[in-house]
């Protein structure tokens, strides 16, 4: 079956409020307005107000009161509208979602999805367009699940949803339209599994979210070249699959990590370090990351451009560490 | 009030009083650590309010929850053992003083960023009403909580949407060393940032363990009744300082301020009412106090016996498998 | 756990090795990465490098004693390991002790550290590579994985292929072993009209002042395409087997001043007679300048010697192992020729080859000469 990224999800959440009266979907414009991208579309109507529920702007507010509902034995989902306004309920995910099971001794636990849109679109400019996963990821008590591809995200979803910690689950506004085969049903995709996209001998490139497209389409430049790519998809960053990572890695001695986020402390130096410490006697030279640029996003759309990662880049960086430059 | 009922909110008082002068001890022995706040002068607002809730109902504190904790009905061993971070404590020892957890008496929590438990407060009382339940969840926070964005998010959400949750704000006058007037704009009746959202509210003489009792009593109905928020104003005062780490007053409170507010220590009033309209002699009141120190002397010792946590417990219940 | 010290196997024709001088005495600490040993293989002195921590528990080979490659030549472990285990397991090696030669001065000063990557280390590990003898070309001099692709693709897919000896076979080795040992060489002679292979090079001076094709050139790419057509030439004795070569590995012998090495033109059977000039150019300028590796001038398959530029007539070639065929050149003369009943000046060279009888008969070297001949006098289609 084809669907769009915004249809899987939409699917998948229905589903699991279908399946589960204790889900709900809380934040802004998710009722009436359908969800700022439509992933909530139909869902006030099929199940009314007490599940689909429209928020004030406040997102520490409501992130804390949905992180209360699970401590209470439901299980929220949260949208935020993007993962920009998140920052606002910082405190509420770091401090309560996270911690909560473990200052508790494992007497509560906090069963809740925050989901969204993260990273940039077109000139949303600088407080709209950033890519904050790293931040997540580094909070133990946190899972974050980063998918790229429409079965990707509805499976991932719904294993999000009955997770019984806390999800952080990062989705990403171009992503929506983009259209793919889904499987049938009521499937789901283990969290903390990586998946091979695309198989290859010679050079390692690991990308999520909207990254794989990005290093699928450089994959498929350097096959012009005879260089064959494999392309790691991690989906889940919060527990990562070292284990499929450090395996590609071990096949081909080379490797590349591409993120849309900030390089400095960015989570592929947190891929790569990982890697180095697991199969550093494998690789035949230093990681290669490719990452956004080292500024606040800009309004201009050249400059925006350049700002974020795009295949010549990861088909640069494949050269680099296959020492072809 | 029947006897009986009096004599168990002055054993509550006085566990309190004498729990939290032996942790001070402890500490002061080294064998509890960290920032430690003490509850002693409020010890009316925990017993009064929580004595008004049913066993179902819901408790969240703040970092000073030693005391809601004990009230809840809390095994003083545990909370004693929490403090001096043993595996025997409530949370294992990895909550301490500031984050205790009693999940069995619903005693959700003490939470030590200010303001930020409020939110979680009314979440619970989301899903109880989410459920259809008519459980309430009480929730104390200090005055210092009532400027945050939390607190002002928390009773927006929770008038707009009707949630069951007590607001109990108890006003000892001051955030660490900054009194109320220089902190909230709306200080002379606290209550009043309340009702710019629409929500009842009150207040209530902190010190008097009776009067607190009645005022919850009926804010408690009232929300379980109505499914509506309240809050509720407790002005009450604390003897010692912010935290273990500084004196009774200091620079910011003179001794004499201190000395005038212990002339209404809320343990002093109650023994005095209940010697005086003989609800109990001295006979009684000793025996209480040697129940009492009973108590917190085992609790003493069970925390001292009790063996540290494995370091393998270090990464344990970070996540559920 | 203990670890076994193997005589190693640094190159693919070396047999043995000596154990010229031990860095390490037994009982002393010992890195992974430390030089253990000096090992002096068929052509030159290296050193062996732990692949182990641990304590040197034993040396089981003396200083100044040959051994064959693979030989348990001492165990590193743990100072209170039980290593009776691997000890009882060592094989009475057929050692027999030479005269210790002092090092080259070359070896025995302090060689420069050699940067590789980790999985160039691993990989050299897993495959028994010395990376002493790898040049790198990342940065820095970095070696990295593709400096070690000629020897591992060596290794992962071999080029050779066994075939059993036929009764005959036997016979023939044993009967040309007992006649000449250690190889039973037999020689054919043949006479080769150059006139044409001389008037391509004339023409290539004018056409690439600065890179002409040589006669060398011209025999290689002749030797290639008969090899090609007679491919029992391209083989090797190897006791019970001949390997027979897919690859035409040709060596030549280039004199140096203090003897002869012989660099390997490798894979000369899919090159044409501009890239084996332009391999050959380079190969004998490096071999000239004592850059080869080791793994550049062992493993010939073919050896080609040309004394021509001595005005040499004709010679005779010793062959070099593991090749079974060499080829000796001689100068190119201007004698009178007969044709058609007419006297003309002919530009002749002689070509002796020298077979091993194991695994070449006679009638095959001939017919290869003719080939060889043939392509030569044709040098315009090579």
């Amino acid at each position: 079956m084809k669907a769009t990224y915004r249809e899987a999800l939409n699917q998948a959440l229905r589903e699991e409020m279908r399946r589960d009266d204790r889900v709900f979907l809380i934040g802004e414009d998710v009722a009436y307005y359908q969800g700022a991208f439509k992933v909530s579309k139909g869902f006030l109507e099929e199940f009314g107000s007490r599940r689909v529920v429209d928020t004030p702007i406040t997102e520490l507010g409501f992130t804390g009161l949905a992180i209360g509902a699970a401590m209470a034995g439901l299980r929220p989902v949260v949208e935020v509208m993007t993962f920009n306004f998140a920052i606002l309920a910082m405190d509420q995910i770091v401090n309560n979602a996270a911690k909560i099971r473990y200052m508790s001794g494992g007497q509560l636990s906090v069963p809740i999805v925050i989901r969204g849109p993260g990273s940039a679109a077109h000139q949303l400019a600088a407080q709209h367009s950033q890519s904050l996963e790293a931040w997540f990821c580094h909070v133990p008590g946190l899972k974050v699940v980063a998918p790229a591809t429409p079965h990707d995200a509805k499976g991932l979803i719904k294993s999000a949803i009955r997770d019984e910690n806390p999800v952080i689950f990062i989705e990403a506004q171009l992503l929506y339209p983009m259209q793919g085969e889904i499987g049938d049903g009521d499937y789901t995709i283990p969290l903390g599994v990586a998946e091979v996209k695309r198989p290859g001998t010679d050079v390692t490139l690991i990308a999520y979210s909207k990254m794989l497209l990005v290093a699928l389409e450089a994959a498929e430049k350097l096959a012009q070249e005879g260089i064959q790519a494999e392309v790691v998809d991690p989906r889940t960053l919060r527990p990562l699959d070292l284990t499929t990572l450090a395996a590609s890695a071990k096949k081909t001695g080379k490797v590349v990590v591409v993120e849309e986020g900030w390089p400095f402390a960015g989570l592929g130096a947190q891929i790569a370090e990982s890697l180095y410490r697991q199969v550093f006697d494998y690789l035949d030279g230093p990681i290669v990351r490719v990452t956004g640029r080292d500024a606040p996003m800009p309004y201009a759309r050249d400059l925006e451009d350049a700002a974020i990662p795009d295949a010549d880049q990861v088909v640069a960086a494949a050269h680099q560490v296959l020492y072809r430059t | 009030m029947e006897r009986a009922h009096l004599v168990h909110l002055y054993t509550q008082m006085l566990l309190i009083r004498r729990f939290e002068e032996r942790t001070a001890e402890m500490y002061a022995l080294g064998k509890i650590g960290g920032f430690c706040h003490l509850c002693i002068g409020e010890e009316a607002v925990a017993v009064g309010a929580v004595d008004a809730l049913r066993p179902d109902d819901y408790v969240f504190s703040a970092y000073r929850d030693h005391g809601h904790c004990l009230a809840r009905g809390s095994d003083p061993k545990r909370v004693m053992a929490e403090l001096f971070g043993r595996v025997t404590g409530l949370c294992k020892g990895k909550g301490g003083s500031m984050h205790l957890v009693d999940a069995e008496r619903r005693f959700m929590g003490g939470y030590a960023i200010v303001g930020g438990h409020l939110p979680l407060a009314a979440g619970v009382a989301f899903a109880v009403k989410y459920r259809g339940g008519d459980q309430v969840v009480l929730c104390f926070f200090g005055e210092g909580a009532v400027p945050s964005g939390a607190c002002h998010e928390t009773l927006n959400l929770a008038a707009l949407w009707g949630l069951p949750v007590l607001f109990l704000c108890e006003n000892n006058r001051y955030g660490m060393g900054t009194p109320v007037e220089r902190a909230v704009a709306l200080y002379s009746d606290v209550a009043q940032n309340a009702a710019a959202y629409g929500i009842e509210a009150g207040r209530v003489d902190g010190m008097d363990v009776l009067a607190v009792r009645d005022a919850v009593g009926k804010a408690v109905e009232q929300v379980r009744t109505r499914q509506r928020p309240y809050f509720l104003e407790a002005v009450t005062y604390r003897f010692l300082g912010h935290s273990m780490a500084d004196p009774a007053h200091g620079h910011y409170r003179t001794k004499a301020e201190v000395d005038e507010a212990k002339k209404r220590d809320p343990v002093l009033l109650l023994r005095t009412r209940m010697l005086s309209e003989r609800l109990a002699t001295e006979a009684d009141i000793k025996r209480i106090e040697q129940e009492v120190a009973q108590i917190v002397r085992e609790a003493v010792e069970f925390a001292d016996a009790s063996p540290v946590p494995p370091v393998t417990a270090l990464e344990e219940d970070v996540y559920t498998s | 756990m203990a670890s076994r010290v193997i005589m190693p196997k640094l190159t693919d024709s070396m047999e043995e090795g000596v154990v010229v001088k031990w860095r390490k005495a037994e009982g002393e600490r010992v890195e992974s990465g430390d030089v253990l040993a000096e090992i002096e293989t068929d052509k030159a002195v290296m050193d062996l490098e732990a692949f182990a921590s641990g304590t040197l528990r034993k040396i089981l080979v003396p200083e100044g004693t040959t051994v064959p490659s693979g030989t348990l030549i001492g165990v590193i472990g743990e100072s209170d390991e039980d290593i009776r285990g691997i000890l009882a397991g060592a094989q009475p090696s057929a050692a027999r002790p030479i005269t210790p030669r002092p090092s080259p001065a070359a070896v025995a000063s302090p060689e420069e550290d050699k940067r590789a990557s980790p999985r160039v280390r691993t990989l050299a590990r897993e495959h028994g590579i010395d990376l002493k003898a790898v040049k790198g070309s990342g940065p820095g001099g970095r070696i990295i994985e593709r400096d070690l692709e000629p020897f591992l693709t060596k290794k992962e897919q071999p080029t050779v292929r066994e075939v059993p000896l036929s009764q005959m076979r036997k016979a023939i080795v044993r009967m040309t072993t007992q006649s000449k040992a250690p190889v039973p060489h037999f020689y054919v002679t043949i006479e080769v009209e150059m006139a044409e292979g001389l008037r391509v090079i004339e023409e290539s001076k004018k056409a690439l002042p600065s890179s002409p094709i040589s006669i060398n050139h011209l025999l290689i790419a002749a030797a290639a395409r008969a090899l090609r057509q007679h491919q029992g030439l391209n083989a090797s004795f190897a006791g019970e087997t001949i390997r027979l070569f897919s690859s035409i590995d040709i060596g030549i012998a280039v004199a140096l001043e203090d003897g002869l090495i012989v660099p390997v033109l490798r894979d000369c059977g899919s090159k044409t007679l501009a890239q084996i000039a332009e391999a050959e150019r380079a190969l004998v300028a490096r071999a000239r300048g004592r850059d080869l590796s080791p793994e550049e001038y062992t493993g010939a398959t073919f050896l080609i010697s040309n004394l021509g530029k001595f005005d040499v007539e004709s010679f005779i070639a010793v062959i070099l192992p593991p090749a079974a065929a060499a080829l000796a050149v001689g100068s190119v003369r201007e004698v009178p020729v007969v044709r058609d009943g007419r006297v003309e000046v002919g530009h002749r060279m002689m070509l002796t080859l020298s077979c091993d009888h194991r695994v070449i008969d006679g009638a095959v070297a001939a017919q290869f000469l003719q080939t060889f001949k043939q392509a030569l006098e044709r040098a315009r289609d090579l």
